[in-house]
């Protein structure tokens, strides 16, 4: 049989329309290499084999009674923070332990209807609040490529997954880049949609203004697709997007060349400090779009230095009210107290994890009588600045081209005793969820030790066809996206 | 932030957030808190003159649905997360005094 594991959506869905391969194969290799992986990438914080082996099932019927359907008999699994009726939603917190999904996430209830395999649930930092899955409660997840290094965060366990075969793709979520972080960290392709472009309906809310749900997969088409099928209005959401969901595939498919594509370099994304790897690999992919017929002009986001201290002030802000629903008295796991308020606090005690403690006091800090104007207020203004700056360069070219971020994965530990280092990791993407943007990364080459490195393509509000054309194109002449890591042979 | 470097007492704030730290855990939130407080105050170097936060989102998202009534979740489904629960109720300690 051949190997299915390792195969992307598009090439999968032609194995199994051809009937080369069947859902259950398909499952059947990965849950025997999950298995056998014994926690080494760790990818996984639940995986429920019989529910997997069934859904596969009826999908081969489904199948075999002559119907086809965009992602029929393709296993993706999923953040552990979007809610699957029936399953844990864990969020990667001791708080959550317990707690079984009452009720499908929009995206879910889409996947399903789209005839996908839902995968097992993925690690990630708690409630999300991190960049390299160190802060995970429940579980340890390793960088493929080098299991001594971080996969990155908030969303590592969706893209190690991915990049080590273990899934064929899977769904993450992104507040200030924990999509394309990670995606970068692995070698994989993951995108942050538009805000309100895909709805955030049973996803675990960390900062309501920034989270977007998106796909992190193993090509380009992979994710065109993924997105076309989880886009969309619903009235479940009131701020996600009225405006119709493109073919996304298809536009990608129609990009044969860059002529007349004007990409935008801003100086502010190489930042000091940049490791030199980093940036020689992203220049050298800025060339080969200037080779495939892109202009290429220098532009500025003068507000770019700032994206961090906004960032951590409107996230937190919004995460101290978000996650003052766990509590202890619905759902999840209950500290007992003399009164209802000792009960929260050694609830929240004993089931937070300290990034997230921290997040929540500084939130909260932030929003107090006294600070609110000096801290949460400016920040908001000067959010403002950012989207202005956004709204000026795309007014002289289609997309941004940059680095993801400043350095390849790290090693585990490094960074997880300084929480502001670990912030000032954000610092190249936490600017597009700021301003609302959609952007992307895509892997465009490797360090001296292996390790992959992203290029970030950055998109107008709902140019999400433009950017994955630029990327599709760039993979078409590349071979970055086509390794796989050593430990996989 | 205007002018005076302000400072965050921990130990309150973490208070009204509901979370009950120890002492060490206190001591550590503070230096690393501090940390990122100074490092934000690089804000007050923002000419903001005349900005003023537009909100889009009200201009392009708030759509809202029909009041309908629907299918919600049954009693049964919610009370099976409960983490205390007694005669269809979920069980809290005693909110009101005698």
């Amino acid at each position: 049989m051949s190997d299915l594991k390792s195969m992307t959506i598009g090439a999968l869905k032609a194995a199994l329309q051809e009937g080369e391969a069947s859902a259950q194969e398909v499952v059947e290799q990965l849950l025997t290499v999950v298995e056998e992986d014994a926690g080494r990438v760790g990818a996984f914080l639940s995986l429920d084999k019989d529910s997997v082996r069934e859904q596969a099932s009826v999908c081969d019927e489904v199948r075999g009674a002559g119907n086809d359907k965009k992602l029929l008999g393709i296993p993706i699994s999923i953040k552990d923070l979007i809610n699957v009726k029936g399953d844990p939603c864990t969020c990667s917190s001791h708080i959550l332990e317990g707690y079984v999904a009452p009720y499908d996430a929009t995206v879910i209830r889409k996947l399903r209807e789209a005839g996908a395999i839902l995968f097992g649930r993925v690690n990630m930092d708690e409630f999300a609040m991190g960049s390299s899955t160190e802060n995970a409660a429940l579980g340890v997840t390793s960088n493929p490529w080098r299991l001594d290094h971080v996969p990155g965060g908030s969303s590592g366990g969706s893209a190690a997954a991915v990049s080590a075969d273990h899934t064929i793709a899977s769904l993450g979520s992104d507040t200030g880049g924990s999509i394309r972080q990670p995606a970068a960290f692995c070698g994989c392709v993951g995108l942050k949609p538009t805000y309100g472009r895909v709805s955030r309906y049973g996803l675990t809310a960390f900062a309501s203004s920034l989270d977007q749900i998106g796909p992190i997969t193993k090509n380009v088409w992979d994710a065109a697709l993924l997105l076309e099928v989880i886009s969309g209005e619903d009235e479940r959401d009131a701020t996600s997007l009225r405006e119709p969901v493109p073919s996304y595939t298809k536009a990608l498919e129609q990009t044969t060349s860059l002529e007349g594509v004007t990409l935008g370099l801003p100086r502010e994304y190489f930042v000091e400090g940049m490791d030199p790897e980093v940036e020689e690999a992203v220049r050298n992919a800025v060339e080969q779009c200037r080779a495939l017929g892109a202009e290429i002009v220098d532009v500025s986001l003068p507000h770019a230095k700032y994206a961090i201290s906004v960032y951590y002030i409107i996230a937190t802000a919004e995460a101290s009210a978000n996650l003052a629903r766990f509590d202890g008295i619905r759902y999840g796991m209950r500290v007992d107290g003399a009164d209802p308020a000792a009960l929260y606090a050694k609830t929240r005690a004993s089931g937070l994890g300290d990034e997230v403690k921290r997040r929540i006091i500084l939130g909260t800090y932030v929003l107090s009588s006294g600070y609110y104007d000096a801290y949460y207020k400016k920040a908001q203004r000067v959010q403002q600045c950012i989207r202005n700056d956004f709204e000026s360069v795309f007014k002289e070219c289609d997309a941004l081209i940059a680095p993801v971020t400043p350095t390849p994965a790290y090693r585990k530990g490094e960074k997880t005793d300084d929480p502001l280092k670990m912030y000032l990791d954000d610092i190249l993407t936490t600017s597009v969820n700021l301003a609302g943007n959609c952007a992307l990364s895509l892997p465009c080459g490797f360090s001296s030790d292996g390790l992959p490195i992203g290029l970030q393509l950055i998109g107008n509000h709902l140019d999400e066809e433009n950017i994955l054309s630029i990327a599709h194109l760039y993979e078409q002449h590349t071979d970055w996206h086509k390794r796989k890591p050593e430990f996989l042979s | 932030m205007e002018s005076e470097k302000h400072t965050m007492d921990v130990g309150y704030v973490a208070k009204l957030a509901a979370i009950e730290l120890t002492d060490q855990e206190k001591e550590l939130f503070q230096s690393q808190l501090d940390q990122v407080l100074s490092y934000v105050e690089q804000l007050n170097e923002v000419n903001l003159g005349e900005v003023e936060v537009r909100n889009e989102s009200a201009a392009s998202h708030d759509q809202l649905r029909s009041d309908d009534e629907g299918i919600s979740l049954s009693h049964e489904v919610i009370m099976a997360n409960a983490p205390s629960a007694s005669s269809g109720c979920v069980r809290v300690p005693k909110i009101i005094d005698q």
